[in-house]
């Protein structure tokens, strides 16, 4: 019993790792932010359906930051998940027009996506890892190269009219319970898209492969210190290996949730989608160095950037440029405070 | 081979190209005892580790380990963690970013998922266990660097290691961190772990260890039990001199003790690698640092430079009281410095030998005050003539020069800004024999120009030639100044030895 009680009093007393500091960190201020914006913005702010807009309107960008944050806890980076979501969209809808029928060409479109993204992840994840090449340049290798795929694939802009797929477009979750009243008296619910249920389980899962098993565990210490990761005795290039592919195979499947949201296909679709998702894997507590992060604060990293484009469109400033200063803004912001916090730290421990 | 001998090598010999590292040397570890292992620089003691740890293969000889029947084959730091021998090297080979727990058992489980239940628990029964002072659940990164050390040897004691290898494990802890490790040391050592202990710090091997083995230069010197050799041996043995060998030395020219002025004065200086230290230099004046490697010589004259982040201390300059924190702020106040790694710190490899020579008095001048090239042309083949460089023209790149020729090049940098106070450090490492007399000579030229020099060593001898003034030190802290008489072999040996013991 008192064993127990050693545990739990230890628990209580354990300070925060780096990692949930600034994962607590961002949720705090997301919190902060969207309050705000109850406040002062009230309208759209004070529906439920505003935050499962959110999350509706950037499902594919959670897939490929949960896909950043795992290769970036590695050391890494992946720059070409924005171009991988434009091939694979272009090649869907392609796919989807060529063939009319059932339930089967569905499951073939949703192999043909996570067969795309497996194909980049296994490519780039071989190069980084067992030849040694940049990260940086192996993926914008591979932006390039998917970006020149989609062109090739077609110039023009393709929409989808495979009705199948159009009538799982537009089908959505209803919850009653977190509805509206609407001004005509009727009720509301609120509405959630599968993509959007899609990314949340995403989140799920990676948060539990990184916390529980122990390739996730590899790929921190592989962040952490590759050196010491060897000594140790982890097979550091196959975890690198397998981080990329992972990576890749997330990608694939954001594309599929992306043409889920808008199903057309277009050259430019997801185009500096990438940068994004760095933006939102470091404001949710991702280190550029590797060994700190976890997708919880990458989700609030979004919903974060997300919330500062919608509040902007609601305000008086509605303008693009303002939006993308306000990102870049955030974005440094995080930066300094991530560097302030984690030097106060570092100068707290030499001092005990 | 004695039975209770856990570890046993035999003419263990390893070469590189153009070097033997390591020459026919035994060395053997007893169950249950520390085991230093001493040498100077270049001796082969990471050599040695590094073969029984497997980076390296050896050449010839055997290992045998206790258990197992036959000649142990080592061919990767996993085989030798297998016949356990585990190794906790200088710098912390754990992950700052994971939790203690974790630290101790990533890497060495079976099984896809992690349970951290179990991770938590056994750690702190280890920890527990050795009295090691760190929380299962606490991030590596926040304990001290003697606590990440620890539990570097937790994890390796948990392996059920029979030799576990500390490779100067005491280079960044403080006296209470030290006490702490030696604490655990002798812990692991009544459980009868045999601990081969690599460090530079003399007072800490008669603290801890049982025996020494000392090596030079690739070759065994011999083991002796503690007991049996004192201090000041120690050092003859890993400098490979005789004590009564006190041979006449050939002089290079005559020995100035300088004017009355002060031209450079420290007053309880320290930095983030050098405690505080009192230190001053007359015009004309030749002194030296001198100690064994890691005694912190170079520590001490990079802060005079300002090389490392000063951290206090009062610097006075020709009487005047100033602050010098950076490299440019020393070389504003008269002050040059030729560093021990000229190829980390000095030269640039790829710029042309003229360009090598004009950096420090560009970075003088300030780069908005541009220099025409003939005029430095002029400077580069005034100091080429001056100091017998020799390269085929200016505007060779200085990597193509021998390493005699590149130390001439950086001394020419340094002599062209007309430096007050010139710090030279180990200037003669890695050269030859003729070069090194010419830099002799040159130093002691420049010290009858009036310049004060500070010229340290390895070899006591350049050191004897070239000084009026000594300076000792002994765990990074000023032991002796020695002047006159006092500059024998024997005398400077017996300083940094600490006496009789």
């Amino acid at each position: 019993m008192t064993g127990a009680n050693n545990a739990s009093r230890t628990r209580r007393r354990e300070p925060l790792t780096d990692a949930q500091l600034l994962t607590t960190i961002s949720i705090c201020i997301f919190v902060v932010m969207y309050a705000a914006a109850m406040v002062f913005l009230g309208g759209g702010f004070l529906k439920v359906q505003q935050i499962f807009d959110l999350l509706n309107d950037n499902a594919a960008l959670i897939i490929i930051s949960c896909s950043l944050t795992i290769v970036m806890i590695g050391g890494g980076i992946n720059i070409s998940v924005g171009g991988v979501i434009g091939f694979t969209v272009m090649s869907c809808a392609l796919f989807l027009n060529a063939h009319e029928g059932g339930p089967m060409t569905i499951v073939l479109t949703v192999l043909l996506a996570l067969g795309i993204g497996l194909a980049f992840g296994v490519l780039e994840g071989f190069l980084v890892s067992y030849l040694e090449i940049q990260p940086f340049i192996v993926t914008l290798a591979g932006m390039f190269l998917s970006r020149g795929l989609t062109t090739m694939l077609s110039v023009n802009p393709v929409k989808v009219t495979h009705e199948g797929f159009l009538a799982l477009v537009k089908a959505k979750i209803k919850i009653p319970w977190l509805g509206y009243i609407a001004q005509n008296g009727n009720l509301i619910p609120a509405k959630l898209e599968i993509g959007a249920v899609v990314a949340l389980c995403v989140v799920l899962l990676v948060y539990l492969m990184l916390r529980h098993l122990r390739f996730g565990r590899n790929i921190y210490a592989l962040g952490g210190n590759r050196q010491s990761a060897l000594m140790l005795g982890i097979n550091v290039k196959s975890t690198c290996f397998w981080s990329y592919v992972l990576s890749g195979l997330l990608s694939g499947l954001a594309g599929l949730v992306f043409i889920m949201h808008k199903p057309a296909g277009n050259a430019s679709v997801a185009m500096r989608s990438e940068m994004d998702a760095i933006a939102a894997s470091i404001i949710g507590g991702t280190l550029l160095t590797g060994g700190v992060g976890n997708v919880v604060g990458t989700l609030f990293g979004v919903m974060i950037l997300a919330t500062i484009q919608k509040i902007i469109a609601l305000s008086p400033l509605n303008a693009s440029w303002w939006q993308e200063m306000a990102s870049g803004a955030m974005l440094g912001f995080f930066i300094i405070l991530q560097s302030v916090v984690l030097s106060n730290r570092s100068k707290h421990k030499k001092a005990n | 081979m004695q039975n209770d001998a856990i570890l046993t090598m035999r003419g263990i010999t390893k070469t590189f190209p153009g070097t033997i590292a390591l020459n026919k040397v035994d060395f053997t570890l007893r169950k249950g005892e520390i085991h230093a292992l001493m040498g100077e620089n270049g001796a082969g003691k990471s050599t040695l580790i590094k073969v029984l740890t497997g980076v390296y293969e050896k050449d010839e000889g055997s290992i045998w380990v206790v258990g197992g029947e036959a000649e142990a084959h080592i061919h990767s730091p996993q085989d030798a963690q297998n016949i356990g021998i585990s190794t906790v090297y200088q710098e912390i080979t754990l992950c700052p970013n994971l939790t203690v727990a974790e630290n101790m058992f990533i890497g060495r489980t079976s099984g896809q998922t992690v349970n951290w239940k179990e991770y938590e628990s056994r750690a702190t029964a280890i920890l527990d266990n050795l009295g090691i002072p760190a929380r299962a659940k606490q991030q590596l990164g926040s304990c001290s660097l003697a606590v990440q050390q620890m539990v570097a040897i937790g994890r390796a004691v948990d392996m059920q290691c029979k030799v576990l290898i500390l490779d100067e494990p005491t280079s960044s802890l403080d006296d209470k961190e030290v006490a702490m490790l030696f604490k655990l040391m002798r812990e692991l050592k009544g459980r009868g772990v045999g601990i081969i202990f690599v460090t530079h710090f003399l007072e800490q091997v008669y603290e801890v260890c049982d025996r020494i083995t000392v090596l030079r230069n690739g070759e065994l010197v011999g083991e002796y039990a503690i007991e049996d050799l004192p201090q000041v041996e120690l050092v003859a043995k890993m400098m490979g001199k005789d004590l009564n060998d006190l041979e006449s030395l050939e002089q290079v020219g005559h020995k100035s003790a300088g004017a009355d002025e002060v031209v450079y004065e420290a007053e309880g200086l320290s930095s983030s690698e050098a405690r505080p230290f009192n230190f001053k230099i007359r015009r004309g004046e030749v002194n030296g640092f001198t100690g064994l490697l890691g005694s912190g010589r170079s520590e001490s004259v990079r802060a005079i430079f300002g090389a490392d982040r000063v951290t206090g201390g009062k610097v006075r300059v020709k009487g005047k009281d100033v602050k010098i924190t950076n490299p440019r702020e020393a070389m504003k106040n008269g002050i040059g410095y030729l560093p021990e790694d000229r190829k980390r710190d000095g030269i640039i490899a790829d710029l042309s030998v003229r360009e090598n020579i004009i950096l420090a008095l560009q970075v003088m001048k300030g780069f908005f005050h541009p220099m025409s090239k003939a005029q430095m042309r002029q400077f580069a083949d005034e100091y080429i003539k001056a100091l017998q460089i020799k390269t085929a023209s200016q505007d060779t790149p200085i990597k193509s020069l021998s390493g005699g020729n590149q130390q001439k090049v950086i001394l020419a940098r340094w002599l062209l800004t007309h430096p007050d106070y010139l710090i030279l450090d180990e200037p003669t490492r890695g050269i030859d024999v003729g070069t090194k007399l010419e830099i002799q000579r040159l130093v002691l030229k420049l010290a009858e120009e009036n310049m004060s020099v500070t010229f340290i060593s390895s070899e006591i001898e350049e050191m004897l030639r070239t000084c009026s003034r000594l300076i000792v030190m002994r765990d990074r802290k000023i032991v002796g100044e020695l002047t006159g008489d006092q500059l024998t072999q024997g005398y400077v040996m017996k300083t940094i030895a600490g006496g009789e013991q």
